[in-house]
C-alpha cells in the first residue's frame, strides 16, 4: 500500500509511479514557476492600477490645470457659466466641516477607546466594540438620509436656536438656521470616523505595554491618573495618527455630505449657513457638466482630493507604523 | 496635629477616587455615544422602512415621480451583479498579492505594496469613481455598471489584499514547510495546504470587503449612472439600489422619500447581515 501524501492527490495520479514521478519533478518545477509568476503577476498589476490612477487624473484634469494653474486653488469663482473655476469655497467647506468632525470625533472617539481598552470589563467592551463597529459598516448614503431627515430638523429647531441663544456672540453660530449646513455635516462626518478613531486608538492604547501601567499604578495612581497621564501620554503618536486618519475619511466623504451640507459654494463665517465641498460638487455636477473645460476643472477636484488624501493617509499610515514597530 | 494633617490627606485620596470613577463614567458616556447613534440610525431607519416596504417594492420597477407604489427590484438586481462582477475581479488580484505579501513579505517592493494598499484604502471613493470614468466610460461614450464594478474592485483590493496577507501570515510556518518537506510543490503547498487553513479569515475579509461596497454611492453616479429599466447587461447603464435611495431622498416628493427609507433598510440590512455573518465565519478561530 503505497502511502500519499495528503493534499498530494491528483498531481500525476498514483499508477505507474516510476515514470510519473521523473515527469511530475519538470511539471512541478514549472507549476512553482508559473505559480510564482502569477503571484508576481497580480502584484505587478495592483500597483499598476494605482499608479495609473494618479497618472489617468491628472491626464483629465491637464486642460483645467494649464487654464488655471495654480490660481484654482485660491480665487473663489465657482461658475460654470462663465467658465471660472476656483475652488477656494469648496476648499473652505471640506476643511471646516473636516474640522468640525475631527474636533468631535477625536475627543469623543479617544476617550471611548480608553474606555474600551482600559475601563471596560470584557462583557461590556465585546457588544459596546461591535456595535462601534458596525456604526462604520452603515452605508454613507444612509448616513446621510438620516442626517437629512433627522439631524437637520434636530438642528433646525433645538441645537441652533440653543446654541445662538447661549454662544450667540460668536460669528460662528449667528445668522438665520436653515437645518443643512456646515455644522450639520460636520455632526453627520463625526459619527461617521468616529469607529475609525476609536478603533485606531484602541489598538494603540492596547498595544501599550502593561509595565508602563503596573508602574503607575503600583505609585499609588488612580486607575484614572494612569490613563490620563501615562497610558494616553505614551500612546500619544498613534492616538494623532488615528485622528489624521479619520480626517482623511472626512476629507473624502461624498454622498452623506452632498444631502445635508446645502450645496451652495459660498464662503460664509456661520457654521448654519450652506456650503459645498470638494467631493460634493463632483458628486452634483460631474453627469451634468458640459464643455471639455468644466469636466476637467471638476476632475482637478478629485485629483486634489486624492494628491490631498495620498498625503494625510500616508503620513497617518507613516505614524502608525513607527508607532507599532516599536512596540514589536 | 495628627488628625488634622491626616483629615485632608483622606479628603485628597477621596477626590482622587471620586475623580477617577467621574473619568470611567465620562469615557463610559463617549463610548456609548457610537452604540447610541448605531441604535438611533437603525431604529429610525427600521421604522421608517417597514413602515413605507412592501412586496411591490422588492418585486417591482420604479414609477414615475408622484405615482405611489413601484419598486426597486431593477436596482436590487444590479447592485448584485455590479458587486458580483466586483469580486470576480478583486478576489483573485487581491488574495495572490496577499499571498505575495505573506510569502515573500521582506525587503523594500512588499513595504511599498502595503503601504499603496494601506493609502488606496483612504483614497476618496469619488476620485476612484472619476478614475473609472476615464479608463471605462469616457472611452465607450456610455456610462457601464462594468466600470462600476472596477472601482468597487479597487475599493475591495486593499481589504481582501491586507487580510488575506495576515490570514496567511498567521498559519504557522511549520505547516507550510511541512508540506514542501513532504514533497509538496511550492504551489500545491500554498493552495492545498496553507490558503485552506487561512480560509476563514480569508472569507471573512471578503465578506467585510463585500460589505464596505454594498451600499457605496459616490462611485456609482457617473459610472453605473442607474437606469429606469430591468438592464442585465453589465456593459450597459445599470439601476444601483444606494443610488436610487440617494436621488429618492434628495426629490422632493413624499413617496419617494417613503421609498428611500424602504431602499435604505435593505442596504442596512445586507451589510449588517454581511458583517454578522463575517463575524461568524471567524468565530471559531479567533476563540481563544
Amino acid at each position: 500500500m503505497p502511502t500519499t501524501v495528503p493534499g498530494a492527490r491528483g498531481e500525476g495520479g498514483p499508477p505507474r509511479r516510476g515514470r510519473a514521478r521523473s515527469l511530475n519533478v519538470a511539471a512541478i518545477a514549472a507549476a512553482d514557476r508559473f505559480f510564482l509568476f502569477v503571484v508576481h503577476a497580480a502584484v505587478g498589476l495592483f500597483v499598476f492600477v494605482v499608479g495609473l490612477l494618479f497618472v489617468e487624473l491628472v491626464r483629465q484634469s491637464w486642460p483645467a490645470i494649464q487654464a488655471f494653474g495654480f490660481k484654482f486653488l485660491w480665487t473663489s469663482q465657482w461658475n460654470p457659466v462663465t467658465q471660472q473655476f476656483g475652488a477656494l469655497p469648496l476648499i473652505y467647506g471640506t476643511v471646516v466641516s473636516s474640522a468640525i468632525a475631527i474636533v468631535l470625533a477625536g475627543v469623543v472617539g479617544v476617550l471611548a477607546a480608553a474606555y474600551l481598552a482600559e475601563f471596560a470589563p470584557g462583557w461590556i467592551a465585546r457588544p459596546l466594540g461591535f456595535a462601534i463597529e458596525l456604526l462604520a459598516a452603515v452605508p454613507s448614503v444612509v448616513f446621510g438620509l438620516w442626517g437629512l431627515f433627522v439631524l437637520a430638523p434636530f438642528v433646525r429647531t433645538i441645537l441652533g436656536p440653543f446654541l445662538q441663544h447661549t454662544l450667540g456672540f460668536l460669528p460662528i453660530f449667528q445668522g438665520p438656521i436653515s437645518g443643512v449646513g456646515l455644522l450639520t455635516a460636520g455632526l453627520v462626518l463625526a459619527l461617521m470616523i468616529l469607529p475609525t478613531v476609536t478603533a485606531i486608538s484602541r489598538e494603540v492604547i492596547v498595544a501599550i505595554g502593561t509595565d508602563l501601567r503596573e508602574a503607575s499604578m503600583s505609585l499609588g495612581a488612580t486607575k484614572w491618573e494612569t490613563v490620563a497621564r501615562v497610558v494616553l501620554p505614551a500612546s500619544r503618536i498613534g492616538i494623532f495618527g488615528a485622528i489624521v486618519l479619520g480626517l482623511g475619511r472626512a476629507l473624502g466623504e461624498t454622498i452623506a455630505t452632498t444631502m445635508v451640507i446645502g450645496n451652495r459654494p459660498e464662503i460664509a463665517a456661520s457654521l448654519f449657513a450652506p456650503s459645498y465641498t470638494l467631493a460634493s460638487v463632483i458628486a452634483n455636477e460631474f453627469t451634468e457638466a458640459n464643455g471639455a473645460l468644466y469636466v476637467s476643472a471638476l476632475v482637478e477636484l478629485g485629483l486634489l482630493l486624492f494628491v490631498v488624501s495620498f498625503i494625510v493617509n500616508g503620513a497617518a499610515r507613516l505614524l502608525l507604523w513607527i508607532v507599532m514597530r516599536e512596540k514589536k | 496635629m495628627t488628625p488634622e494633617r491626616a483629615a485632608p490627606v483622606k479628603s485628597k485620596v477621596g477626590l482622587r477616587h471620586t475623580t477617577s470613577i467621574a473619568g470611567t463614567f465620562l469615557t463610559a458616556a463617549c463610548a456609548s455615544i457610537g452604540a447610541i447613534s448605531l441604535l438611533c440610525i437603525l431604529g429610525y431607519v427600521a421604522v421608517q422602512g417597514f413602515r413605507a416596504i412592501d412586496i411591490a417594492f422588492v418585486t417591482a420597477l420604479p414609477v414615475p415621480a408622484g405615482e405611489s407604489g413601484g419598486g426597486v427590484a431593477n436596482g436590487i438586481v444590479g447592485t448584485a451583479i455590479t458587486v458580483g462582477l466586483a469580486v470576480i475581479i478583486a478576489t483573485p488580484i487581491g488574495l495572490l498579492s496577499g499571498l505575495f505579501l505573506a510569502l515573500f513579505g521582506r525587503g523594500w517592493f512588499p513595504e511599498v505594496v502595503r503601504f499603496l494598499s494601506d493609502v488606496l484604502s483612504g483614497i476618496p471613493s469619488i476620485a476612484i469613481g472619476l478614475f473609472a470614468y476615464g479608463l471605462l466610460v469616457a472611452p465607450f461614450r456610455h456610462f457601464s455598471a462594468l466600470a462600476a464594478s472596477f472601482a468597487f474592485a479597487l475599493l475591495m483590493l486593499p481589504l481582501i489584499l491586507r487580510t488575506s496577507e495576515e490570514a496567511v501570515r498567521s498559519v504557522p510556518r511549520a505547516v507550510r514547510e511541512g508540506a514542501l518537506a513532504l514533497g509538496l510543490s511550492e504551489l500545491s503547498a500554498t493552495m492545498r495546504i496553507v490558503v485552506p487553513a487561512a480560509r476563514p479569515a480569508i472569507i471573512t475579509g471578503l465578506l467585510l470587503a463585500i460589505a464596505r461596497v454594498t451600499g457605496e454611492t459616490a462611485p456609482l453616479l457617473f459610472t453605473a449612472f442607474g437606469s429606469q429599466f430591468w438592464e442585465l447587461n453589465p456593459t450597459q447603464p445599470m439601476a444601483q439600489l444606494p443610488l436610487q435611495v440617494f436621488t429618492y431622498a434628495i426629490s422632493s416628493y413624499r413617496s419617494w422619500h417613503e421609498q428611500a427609507w424602504a431602499g435604505a433598510l435593505l442596504l442596512i440590512l445586507a451589510v449588517l447581515v454581511l458583517n454578522i455573518l463575517a463575524r461568524v465565519v471567524l468565530t471559531p478561530r479567533s476563540q481563544r
